[in-house]
């Protein structure tokens, strides 16, 4: 088992931004010829000028096209090596635009690398994403072939998992039925049924298991370790730190498109969830950091506000606290909410709040005029348990468009000092550990006699105790 | 779960990836392996393209009927355009059936990598499989309506008082000839604009365009008879030319076999496809990170 199945030598990709004209950050632009023509006809000015510079002529014009050029270039990744051996399954974990995605789109021949190499020894099967090239006309039956063919499977191959892929996703009844009539339970299931039965030497995964219900991702997980018991080699890649603790026993932290450290997946995780967090409480968004696409929406701060008013990294269970979030709109959005997603430090999802979840709220801000803004909410004293936690961000219009978006934005430490329980020195299990009110009777009587238990339902709690 | 062991392959295969620059030679044995996918995706258009229409695939027919029954009254008899003494409404739509096969694939093709960008982006499979089962799905359209010209074959014949007897001959044996240079040409085409389309969104303004343009210049309404003598090898250079022409001549025994038109038409298909296959080629790379 010491053979070697992928190696990652320098590993770089560079992407073009600039300008973007709708569409996801990396498919980055779209030309007409119009502008490539003007390019064409305005480049031998622009050498014009260059050499004009270079003969000691200043040209300010030429100055800014050179830092315009940087600004719309960037490495996605850069210099990434790593080798992975037969049989290994390896967490990739980072922040969003870590160059995760890209690493496992180059991986999975995709797309090509800008410099570096790689060597793929065996098939490489993709989970990039479920459910490509589902036609919503076509049954599920249907969609099994196509999807399988489209992944690479072989006809005879679909056909021998066919009934397994059916029983996985449970869709039985269904199966003759379009997939445009599933409910989008089913089709999920469905498309991960069919991904999940390629049997490639090495399987690349990403993300796919965000979806779904509690039990289908319990299913998947269980599927994912049955595959890396298997002796596959999976590369995996995730936000949910549990998961990556659980089904990897190493994993590499990309930060910024760069291999920061390669560690047991437990000390990566650990290392990886208190570093590049700044940790006074506050997150600043710098100009490069807001993709082009959530304009209008330009977020600038978060922080974490103590009951003083002091920003905090370390807040105490027992004292509300305030999550400020500080955005500009250049223009007036419609419908835009402004909203947190709060995560345990394993990446569990403990709560998920908008600043127009009221109705009231909702109809004074239908449309949201240009200018700088303040989203705060207050969260209650004695909710949280100890243990550190993630703040995600949100902008969106429902349904319409997803403005901003960062899931870890930053991070902050609670702690429980006064805490319930808190007398006992032993952790306390749960995301949350709120005060609740607790009774403790004596029952009347020596037996457990119904008539006892339904005489102190309907009596106030104090009057009973204070027997 | 079905424990199903690694297929332990004494000589594995090893892929490297690595920048590629310049032209690099067309795979087209990554193709043949991805044959099966070429014929899901064929399947997949068939399967689609007639859901939830009232008349089905009748659409297959009406589409070149009503163009002939058009071009017959006013080219036919109000004009007075020759047709090489046939019927002209079998002569006209002689020529509309290669040219809707011809007329689909190309906009199909060159629509394809758009249509198809989830599947780009997410998964890898030789990109040539797109737009070359794009082009072939055409051919089931194209045999509907078929049909149809053999039925209007059978009317002209058997028809009491008519003159004009179609008696097809052992030429209509090179008929698959001209079938396949109607798809080398779409794809030829196809290739390049569908490339195209993935950089510059001009194609999809430029396509229905250029259909229509190429509609007129190749003999469908009209004779190449009517194009000087000495003009028709430059007239051939539309390779749609030699295949309209080879159509009729193989189907209603036209004139003599088009000779030289039809190598001029053949030699213009396979530098279309071969250029195309090669800027196709060069451009896939980007594919992904473009479209």
């Amino acid at each position: 088992m010491g053979e070697i199945a992928v190696k990652v030598d320098n590993l770089s990709k560079l992407y073009r931004i600039g300008t973007v004209l709708g569409g996801p950050a990396d498919s980055i632009y779209y030309r007409t010829l119009r502008e490539t023509i003007a390019d064409k006809v305005s480049s031998p000015f622009q050498r014009l000028s260059k050499a004009r510079n270079k003969s000691g002529v200043s040209n300010a014009g030429d100055y800014r096209t050179a830092q315009e050029d940087n600004k719309r270039t960037i490495w996605a990744l850069r210099d990434v090596s790593f080798e992975l051996k037969k049989g290994q399954v390896l967490g990739v974990i980072g922040r969003n635009g870590a160059g995760k995605s890209t690493l496992l789109k180059i991986l999975s021949r995709v797309t090509e690398p800008t410099q570096g190499t790689a060597e793929i020894h065996g098939r490489v099967g993709s989970l990039l994403e479920v459910g490509t090239g589902f036609h919503p006309e076509l049954t599920g039956r249907e969609n099994i072939y196509l999807n399988g063919a489209i992944l690479g499977m072989k006809r005879t191959e679909i056909e021998r998992k066919f009934d397994e892929i059916v029983a996985f996703a449970e869709v039985e009844k269904f199966i003759d039925t379009p997939v445009k009539r599933y409910s989008s339970g089913m089709y999920l299931r469905l498309a991960f049924a069919v991904a999940a039965h390629l049997e490639p030497e090495i399987l690349v995964v990403d993300e796919v298991l965000a979806v779904g219900d509690a039990e289908f991702q319990r299913k998947c997980l269980g599927k994912m370790s049955s595959v890396a018991e298997q002796g596959r080699t999976v590369l995996f890649v995730s936000h949910n730190m549990s998961a990556i603790i659980r089904l990897t026993e190493e994993s590499i932290v990309l930060d910024k498109g760069r291999l920061v450290l390669r560690a047991p997946s437990a000390n990566a995780v650990d290392q990886y969830m208190s570093s590049g967090f700044s940790q006074i409480g506050e997150r600043v968004w710098a100009g490069d950091e807001i993709p082009p696409k959530s304009a209008p929406f330009q977020p600038q701060k978060l922080r974490i506000v103590d009951s003083l008013g002091n920003t905090q990294d370390t807040i105490r269970s027992t004292r509300p606290f305030t999550i400020e979030m500080q955005y500009k709109l250049e223009a007036a959005i419609t419908g835009l909410r402004v909203g947190l997603y709060l995560l345990t430090a394993r990446g569990d999802l403990v709560l998920t709040s908008f600043d127009t979840d009221e109705p009231e709220k909702y109809d004074q801000y239908r449309v949201r005029e240009p200018g700088s803004y303040l989203s705060r909410c207050t969260i209650p004293a004695d909710l949280l348990n100890e243990g550190r936690y993630i703040i995600g961000v949100n902008a969106s219009s429902y349904r319409i468009k997803r403005y901003f978006q960062d899931e870890y934005a930053m991070t902050f430490t609670v702690d429980g000092a006064g805490a319930p329980g808190t007398h006992w020195p032993e952790s306390r299990q749960g995301m949350i550990r709120p005060r609740l009110n607790w009774q403790i009777e004596k029952v009347r009587g020596s037996g457990h006699e119904y008539a006892a238990t339904s005489d102190v339902q309907s009596t106030p709690g104090h009057e009973a105790l204070s027997e | 779960m079905t424990q199903t062991s690694l297929p332990s392959t004494p000589q594995e295969e090893i892929i490297y990836l690595r920048p590629s620059r310049g032209w690099a030679a067309v795979n087209l044995l990554d193709v043949w392996r991805y044959r099966e996918l070429v014929y899901f995706l064929i399947w997949r258009d068939i399967k689609v393209r007639y859901k939830q229409t009232a008349l089905g695939a009748a659409w297959a027919i009406i589409q070149p009927f009503f163009t002939m029954v058009v071009f017959t009254i006013f080219f036919g008899r109000l004009a007075g355009v020759p047709s090489d003494g046939v019927p002209y409404p079998i002569f006209s739509f002689a020529g509309l059936l290669p040219w809707g096969l011809f007329s689909k694939a190309l906009s199909d093709a060159g629509r394809s990598m758009i249509a198809n960008r989830s599947m780009i982006t997410k998964v890898y499979f030789p990109r040539l499989v797109i737009p070359l089962a794009s082009v072939l799905s055409g051919l089931v359209d194209f045999g509907i309506g078929f049909l149809v010209l053999i039925g209007m074959m059978l009317y002209y014949n058997f028809l009491p008082g008519s003159e004009t007897q179609i008696t097809p001959t052992s030429a209509i044996l090179t008929l698959p000839v001209f079938v396949l240079l109607a798809l080398v040409t779409a794809l030829g085409v196809g290739l390049w604009l569908s490339a195209l389309n993935v950089i510059y969104r001009d194609i999809n303004y430029i396509l229905p365009f250029l259909t229509q343009f190429w509609l007129f210049v190749t003999p469908i309404a009209y004779p190449s008879s009517i194009v000087p003598e000495q003009w028709r090898w430059l007239y051939a250079i539309n390779p749609m030319t030699g295949v309209v022409e080879g159509f009729r001549w193989a189907l209603l025994g036209v004139d003599t076999a088009p000779g030289p038109m039809l190598a001029v038409s053949s030699i213009i298909a396979v530098l279309l496809l071969v250029s195309g296959l090669f800027y196709f080629r060069r451009m896939e790379r980007t594919f992904a990170d473009m479209v």
